[in-house]
């Protein structure tokens, strides 16, 4: 369970003291503003330690063990879940879960990649990396929200799509470009927020939002920075200099206009606090869907088509 | 993600020799006979001996496919920037330069407006040639205006792909290129003009993941290397050695993903059957 890299160390140890403190002060009312004080003070200090993290720390942090997965948001987030399961074709893929559930007074159709939290648990979640099932589940979830018309959120969080001899002979490549594709064209509302690891084209199969949103200490890239340092440097312990030069974390990103708005997190981290990394994002998840509403079904669709049109950087 | 190394154009052709008074020799992919540049360019590219594909250069195509070879280009300005100052030790600038200066080409793909057998097309063509064919903000941008352009102008579109997948030098960007050109493809669907995909040698990674495998009809070279994850990635990853013939041509087929192997000499009589068989052109 405690789980603790290095560098977050001090930061840990700091919101576990208020935590401790926090648990005194439910017995004793007359510690609640002394407490009040002292949350604001470790909370301004734990932001102040985390905002000069390097980019492969922020990596670290969305890999988190102890990172908030998508049910653990879907549990806090939602009423009323109904998973449904499988692609109709081949299997089921427990690696991408989805469903519908009731987001406070609207019914919504809900997925996102799910990490296993033990090595027991990643057999079943294949460490979050779908096969071609999981994203043709996709498809068959967003067809279901288009026929519905119920809104779709989206929850991101996967190294990539999984690279096995199965996943080609089933079409992987085909699997995700069909789910771009039918996720780009449906008439509904549709927010992504990527909660962890965003990891290429796996993740872009469920990234095409009309707003896309992302948590502090997140990333999103087209390679892992593993894998690109091993094919720039040959040398995968370059990875943190991949990191830096690929431009991954959520400030970067909004710089970029790939995501409109970053969710901060708990102090030290999403995985210090589930119930309070929730609450934020429910913040930001409800405004980005309200912001949505009154657009008929082809705006929506038009709406998601220029947001992604005017991406890239070229002279002309 | 693009996986494959940008140097090396013309697989099959690293033997390249020439000696004195007898031209350029080449030395077979398929079988290792040595052919002449002559008989080569003759059957374009294709070993007379075992049928082998070499690769064949954009202005190879285009004499191929294309009536009287023309192409009237589109969006040949659309150049590339440096949006993340990318540096591996070597620029991303410097790199562009000499991609620019080995390929002869402005960027990883061209476009355009042609005819096919009299049928007007909306035609592209990856160039590998051009840092792997990688997909970065141009060739998203270009390939996302032929569709753009193919849906106003109500043309089929006919497309090449040879690309190792996304370019790594633009980042995020590089892959936000996928949806981009997919979501164009996917309003051009509206028009009810045929998409006809064509995947060379080799086609991986976010191209094979974007607008490759999403024709109406997908066609594939004999041989060609296409999936998403590149065949290193997967050793690598599963720690194990994979089938012969995994990820080629024969084997996209015989798996459903493409709908025909097509050898060259077969290219333009099967691109024109089946342009006029889905209503392409001539409108």
């Amino acid at each position: 369970m405690a789980h603790v890299l290095a560098f977050e160390k001090p930061v840990v140890e700091l919101v576990g003291r208020v935590r401790e403190l926090r648990e005194l002060a439910h017995a004793d009312a007359r510690l609640a503003p002394e407490l009040k004080r002292l949350e604001e003070k470790a909370a301004k200090l734990a932001r102040e330690m985390f905002s000069k993290l390097e980019p492969m720390q922020k990596v670290q942090l969305s890999r988190h063990p102890n990172r908030p997965y998508t049910l653990d948001y879907f549990a806090r987030l939602f009423d009323d879940f109904i998973e449904l399961s499988g692609d109709r074709c081949f299997a089921e893929d427990a690696s991408l879960v989805g469903g519908l559930a009731r987001y406070h007074d609207r019914s919504v159709v809900v997925i996102g990649h799910q990490k296993g939290r033990s090595t027991k648990e990643n057999m079943v979640r294949n460490f979050g990396m779908p096969n071609p099932e999981g994203y043709r589940k996709a498809i068959r979830l967003y067809e279901l929200a288009d026929r519905f018309r119920l809104p779709v959120l989206a929850f991101v969080d996967t190294p990539g799509a999984f690279p096995g001899i199965e996943a080609e002979e089933r079409g992987q490549a085909e699997a995700i470009a069909h789910a771009i594709e039918v996720m780009a064209s449906i008439g509904v509302p549709v927010v992504t927020t990527v909660i962890g690891e965003g990891g290429s084209g796996g993740a872009l199969a469920l990234g095409i939002g009309n707003r896309v949103l992302i948590l502090e200490f997140s990333y999103y890239s087209v390679i892992s920075p593993e894998g690109c340092a091993a094919i720039l440097w040959k040398d995968g312990s370059l990875a943190p200099r991949a990191a830096e030069r690929l431009k991954i974390t959520a400030p970067d990103l909004l710089e970029l206009g790939c995501v409109d708005a970053i969710v901060d997190e708990p102090p030290g981290g999403a995985h210090q606090d589930h119930d309070d990394a929730a609450r934020r994002l429910d913040r930001a998840l409800w405004e980005a869907l309200v912001s949505l509403d009154g657009l008929s079904p082809d705006e929506l669709t038009a709406d998601r088509y220029q947001r992604f049109r005017r991406l890239g950087s070229f002279v002309a | 993600m693009s996986s494959l190394p940008d140097k090396t154009p013309a697989q099959g052709f690293s033997n390249e020799k020439r000696s004195l008074g007898k031209g350029v020799f080449k030395k077979c992919g398929g079988c290792g006979s040595v052919l002449t540049a002559e008989a080569l360019s003759d059957t374009w590219h294709v070993c007379s001996g075992c049928g082998y594909h070499h690769p064949m250069t954009p202005a190879d195509w285009r004499r191929l496919l294309l009536d009287g070879g023309a192409l009237e280009r589109w969006d040949d300005h659309v150049a590339p920037a440096d949006p993340l100052r990318f540096d591996d030790g070597k620029g991303y600038r410097e790199r562009l330069e000499r991609a620019k200066k080995q390929s002869g080409q402005t960027e990883a793909v061209e476009v355009g407006r042609a005819h096919i057998a009299g049928h007007p097309v909306a035609y592209g063509c990856y160039v590998f040639s051009f840092m792997g064919g990688s997909m970065g903000s141009v060739v998203g941008e270009r390939v996302t205006r032929l569709f753009e352009r193919a849906t106003t102008d109500r043309l089929p579109v006919v497309l090449l792909h040879a690309s190792g997948g996304a370019r790594m030098q633009e980042g995020i960007l590089s892959l936000m290129q996928m949806a981009k050109t997919v979501a164009a493809l996917s309003r051009f669907r509206a028009v009810r003009k045929p998409y006809i995909s064509l995947c060379l040698h080799p086609t991986t990674g976010g191209v094979a993941a974007s607008t490759a495998l999403l024709g109406d009809v997908n066609l594939v070279e004999p041989n060609a290397l296409i999936g998403f994850a590149g065949p290193r990635v997967i050793e690598s990853t599963l720690r194990t050695t994979l089938p012969e013939g995994f990820q080629r041509s024969e084997f996209l087929q015989n798996h459903g993903m493409v709908d025909r192997i097509v050898p060259r000499s077969e290219m333009k009589s099967t691109l024109t059957v089946l342009l006029s068989h889905l209503g392409g052109g001539r409108a």
